[in-house]
């Protein structure tokens, strides 16, 4: 079977100009990533911050472009799709970004920025946008009559509700969360990953689930990799990922992450960046479960 | 641990702004104590008064914000009844305080070294002479990897996590006996808040601490804390050694806090509280939990509940474990929502 999305060999240079007599230098961000996604699948990217997640994420829906790999969705080449063609299959893959405080207009009201999407993309009547719109807001449990809201009204946990409606507005089949919920409270954090579970079943969505907290990820995530410094080192199921990690940056991850028990001890793992060969490929651990070492 | 005699008692704070229609309070009669050698985490989301009880202790609450009523005894002293003088003697060198951003805690335009320097100077723990070596001891204290070369950084030429350690150093430049740490690791990854909670176990070990540890994240609390105190929209809601509050949580906040927590058979839906944080000014009349509280009964909505004590320092607000009526200290009548 195909999957939903390909990410093969993915590369992202930054340049950077260091003034004016020095050559500018280059950042590779994301260098030679490649996974896959199934339908249905919810796929985590986990990291250390500026291990190059977001960058992937926004190459893969080219808000910008990436340097050079390749990217297949539904088993065409994105990278080879015209800007009409492109615009086109955004409709099937959407963005949730992380602040939900900066992501949304403040100037419009909340009912019409779940709108937009549909009159970008010249959907339906202004009537049955409009209905969408209150189906949409049910959807992710927002109040309907709220509708003409402004985004400051509303609490964090909502305004990530507005932004998962606009992104479900056009019913795409992958979603592409940018941390969702690490702007939010931990009350409100487990609403919104409720949310994010329960939509999956009801809408046969794809996750790819870029994310910092790694209780969260092993919770909700069908498979992992792991970046480091641009590249993915471990990948596998997230069971097995977690049970038996491979490699010495996850190790050391995975050590980190806080007990919520007082009762067990932490034995903390600390990474000694001598200790791995950063050019060694992937390779098979165990079954579907991979890692550079 | 053998309870010492507490290095800071605060009791009965009420911290609030003033707003238009009236005293809005932040923070709601708040008591705890914390002593030599003692680490008591203040744990709750984002506007429940942590910082703001943080500030209302150094005395740094700017208006139109106000300390309203309490005391805040340290070392023997009333902080708040102590002259400017006298406090800006107590501040940094006896009590440190740690920020969430080390960023905005650093002067961009001065390098690391200096900073602590200076420090160390204007409280005189060190000369013009001996200066430079004591920052570079207190770098490597903090373990910054050649901290000879370091202390010539400007912050930005730091990462966060070395920032961090920085501001540390710099914190504990004149040996404070109380470190209040308002959140120092949120803004790190998981591997270097890792190694600053490590890096403040073990200062606090080697010096004696008292440390004020302030967090949203339970699994911190878990691995730092001796004690907890649990706030909620200002108030301590609960308060409980750390074993005792996880095998036995008794507020349903403190129990929907630790549900929201992913764990668990994978997939599964985590036990979310329902609904959001009140908004400062639009409390609800009663237990300020109650339009959230899914045990909520008869007396929760009218008036707030006072503290039960059970004893071995457990307290709980809830009248589900007593039909305490919140005494003396009924909070300013909440005001319209601005
Ligand atoms: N527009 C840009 N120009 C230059 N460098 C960039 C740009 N965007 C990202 N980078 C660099 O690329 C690297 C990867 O950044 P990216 O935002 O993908 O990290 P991330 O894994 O999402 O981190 P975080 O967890 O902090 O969100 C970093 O070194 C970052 O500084
Ligand atoms: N300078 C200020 N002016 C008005 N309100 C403030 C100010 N500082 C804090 N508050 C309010 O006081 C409440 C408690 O804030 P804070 O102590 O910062 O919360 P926490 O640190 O627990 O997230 C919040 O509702 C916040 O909006
Ligand atoms: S007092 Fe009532 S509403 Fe408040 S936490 Fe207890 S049971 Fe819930
Ligand atoms: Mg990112
Ligand atoms: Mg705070």
């Amino acid at each position: 079977m195909t999957p939903l999305l390909e990410v093969r060999n993915l590369v992202k240079e930054f340049t950077r100009s260091q003034g004016l007599f020095s050559a500018p230098s280059v950042v590779r961000a994301v260098d030679v990533v490649s996974f896959s996604i199934a339908e249905g699948e919810t796929f985590g990217l986990v990291g250390e911050s500026g291990s190059g997640k977001t960058t992937t994420g926004r190459c893969i829906l080219r808000l910008i472009e990436p340097t050079a790999g390749e990217v297949r969705f539904k088993g065409e080449d994105v990278l080879a799709f015209s800007r009409a063609r492109m615009r086109a299959a955004r409709r099937d893959m959407q963005i949730v970004f992380q602040d939900p405080y900066s992501s949304l207009n403040p100037r419009m009201r909340a009912g019409d920025i779940v709108e937009e999407p549909l009159i970008i993309h010249r959907t339906g009547r202004k009537v049955e946008r409009r209905a969408r719109v209150a189906e949409l807001f049910e959807l992710v449990g927002l109040d309907p009559t709220q509708l003409a809201r402004y985004p400051h009204q509303f609490s964090g946990g909502q305004r990530q509700r507005i932004g998962l409606a606009r992104a479900l507005a056009l019913n795409p089949s992958l979603v592409i969360a940018d941390e969702p919920v690490s702007a939010l409270d931990v009350s409100v954090q487990a609403q919104v990953i409720n949310l994010l579970m329960d939509l999956q079943e009801r809408l046969k969505l794809t996750y790819l689930f870029i994310a910092h907290d790694l209780r969260l990820v092993r919770h909700i995530c069908d498979r992992v990799a792991v970046m480091y410094l641009g590249k993915i080192v471990e990948t596998g199921p997230t069971e097995s990922l977690f049970a038996a990690p491979a490699h010495p940056y996850t190790r050391a991850l995975l050590s980190a992450i806080p007990i919520p028990d007082p009762a067990v001890p932490r034995q903390r793992i600390v990474l000694d960046p001598a200790s791995f060969d950063r050019t060694a490929p992937l390779r098979e651990v165990s079954s579907g479960h991979h890692a550079a070492v | 641990m053998p309870e010492r005699a507490p290095l800071l008692t605060v009791e009965h704070l009420t911290t609030g702004f003033q707003v238009r229609d009236g005293f809005v309070p932040a923070v709601i009669d708040v008591s705890f104590h914390v002593s030599a050698g003692d680490t008591l985490c203040i744990v709750g989301e984002s506007g429940s008064g942590k910082s703001v009880t943080a500030l209302s202790i150094m005395r740094l609450v700017e208006p139109p914000g106000r300390i309203a009523e309490g005391r805040i005894i340290f070392n023997g002293h009333d902080l708040l009844t102590v002259s400017e003088r006298e406090m800006q003697a107590i501040r940094g060198a006896q009590i440190a305080l740690i920020f969430q951003e080390p960023m905005t805690a650093l002067n961009p335009v001065f390098t690391i070294g200096n900073q602590i320097e200076e420090t160390l100077r204007v409280h005189g723990r060190a000369t013009r002479r001996t200066a430079p070596q004591q920052a570079i001891d207190l770098l490597a204290a903090v373990s910054i990897p050649e901290p000879q070369k370091r202390v010539r950084d400007y912050p930005h030429q730091l990462s966060g996590g070395m920032r961090q350690r920085a501001l540390i150093a710099m914190s504990l430049a004149c040996e404070p006996s109380l470190v209040i740490a308002d959140e120092p690791t949120t803004a790190l990854d998981v591997t270097i808040q890792a190694q600053i909670l490590e890096l403040l176990r073990d200062l606090q070990q080697r010096m004696g601490l008292a440390l004020l540890l302030i967090t949203h994240d339970l699994g911190v609390v878990a691995e730092m804390a001796d004690r907890v105190a649990v706030m909620y929209a200002g108030r301590i809601v609960e308060e409980a050694p750390v074993r005792a509050l996880f095998d036995d949580p008794k507020h349903p906040y403190t129990r929907g806090l630790m549900g929201s927590i992913p764990g668990g058979a994978p997939g599964t839906r985590l036990r979310a509280i329902q609904g959001t944080v009140p908004p400062l000014g639009a409390l609800p009349p009663g237990c300020a939990f109650a339009p959230r509280c899914p045990e909520r009964f008869d007396p929760c909505p009218k008036a707030p509940p006072g503290t039960t004590d059970f004893g071995g320092g457990r307290g709980v607000k809830c009248y589900l474990h007593g039909p305490a009526v919140e005494p003396q200290v009924a909070p300013p009548a909440p005001v319209e929502r601005v």
